[in-house]
């Protein structure tokens, strides 16, 4: 990389003839896509930070977010969880670098082997949220009831559930979009549609967006369970 | 060929080398913020909790880092292609110190001026849901009790 900085190189990357940014078209684009999904998510989560900068009293996450499936009733477990849920994800974008990585090597058999993996952790993670929400509706949390009172024992506002299944909400609605683009990618390869390409592009453009979904995770997991 | 077969298998090796890296370094990651969260359970300084929710803060930015720059490849792109995205992203950085701002400037107006919102934001409340709502039932009683048998008290000294 540091070879193309120097001045001399810049007139020559843009001085005709050759392309600057040296990226096929398709991953052009879904690196523009991502950036205004970046804008999106970064719109939502920082009117968050704007509501609750404007607020007295927040929930606090730790009482709200406690409870583990298959656990008693009333159990005490803050953060193991979404922990839980976090790793899913981790390992499922470690999963499609591993597919992309077996994409440039065409080597099919590894490609489908990791676009495998990272589906299953992709139906584990939105099963992970889905009995969250679920738990969380039986506590009488929804979009307009908030049942959790603030960390110092005042009356909360509706603010916080609003938020919170407004964003999670997207940002899994994009792991499932994930998903099905995966489940696409490894019906295209097993139809061995790449090989007789030459090339396992797709494969790349899929991963860039399922690395976005990972990505938005980390603010989305950190802004809501951790601050 | 040959030449060309150990080059790639060369470059297969450090690719995965990278991976692996990239891999530890994340879950480490992700395992500090977990351990500061659950340390931070018992803490009530309100300037300590400040303190680690900063450092979860850094922690989070360089999860993102690793993110894009080695699983999503960007840091191997040309410098021309890093920019394009890069730069309109730095958008963010205002926009995190204006709406945040916005937000506790509108707090503190409020509590200056709105004695509704400043009043809400003292009176303490009971949970609702349920599990919850039993125990508190129960340390309200209790508490009434012991006021009951104070009273008897106060009054047997009479």
């Amino acid at each position: 990389m540091s070879n193309v900085t120097t001045a001399s190189s810049e007139a020559k990357w843009w001085g005709g003839g050759k392309s600057p940014f040296n990226v096929e078209y398709g991953k052009v684009m879904m690196w523009y896509f991502l950036m205004s999904d970046a804008f999106t998510f970064g719109a939502f989560l920082i009117s968050y930070g704007t509501v609750r900068f404007s607020t007295n009293g927040w929930p606090d996450p730790n009482k709200v977010f406690k409870s583990f499936p298959f656990a008693p009733e009333g159990v005490n477990a803050p953060l193991v969880f979404v922990s839980i849920m976090t790793f899913i994800l981790i390992v499922s974008s470690v999963t499609m670098v591993l597919a992309v990585h077996a994409g440039k090597m065409m080597d099919k058999k590894g490609v489908v082997r990791n676009m495998i993996w990272t589906i299953i952790g992709g139906i584990a993670f939105l099963s992970c949220q889905a009995w969250e929400w679920n738990h969380l509706h039986h506590e009488g949390a929804w979009w307009g009831v908030n049942p959790f009172i603030n960390a110092d024992g005042t009356a909360s506002s509706t603010n916080f559930t609003n938020f919170f299944f407004t964003i999670t909400g997207f940002h899994g609605f994009h792991v499932f979009s994930g998903v099905v683009i995966n489940i696409v990618m490894l019906i295209m390869t097993l139809m061995n549609k790449f090989e007789e390409r030459g090339h396992y592009l797709m494969i790349e453009k899929a991963g860039l967006y399922w690395h976005f979904v990972d990505l938005v995770w980390v603010f989305v997991f950190t802004c809501f369970y951790l601050l | 060929m040959s030449n060309h077969d150990s080059h790639s298998a060369e470059h297969h090796h450090d690719a995965i080398a990278e991976i692996k890296k990239v891999t530890i370094i994340l879950s480490v990651l992700t395992i500090v913020e977990l351990i500061l969260g659950f340390w931070m359970i018992g803490i009530t300084s309100e300037g300590m909790r400040l303190a680690i929710k900063g450092v979860i803060v850094i922690l989070m930015m360089a999860k993102a880092f690793y993110i894009v720059a080695y699983f999503m490849h960007l840091k191997h792109e040309i410098k021309n292609f890093i920019m394009t995205v890069i730069v309109p992203l730095a958008l963010f950085i205002w926009f995190i110190i204006a709406f945040l701002s916005d937000g506790n400037s509108f707090r503190n107006l409020r509590n200056t001026y709105d004695p509704h919102f400043k009043e809400q934001s003292t009176i303490k409340v009971e949970e609702k849901h349920h599990g919850a709502t039993h125990e508190a039932t129960e340390k309200h009683e209790a508490g009434a009790a012991e006021k009951h048998e104070a009273t008897e008290k106060h009054e047997a000294a009479h």
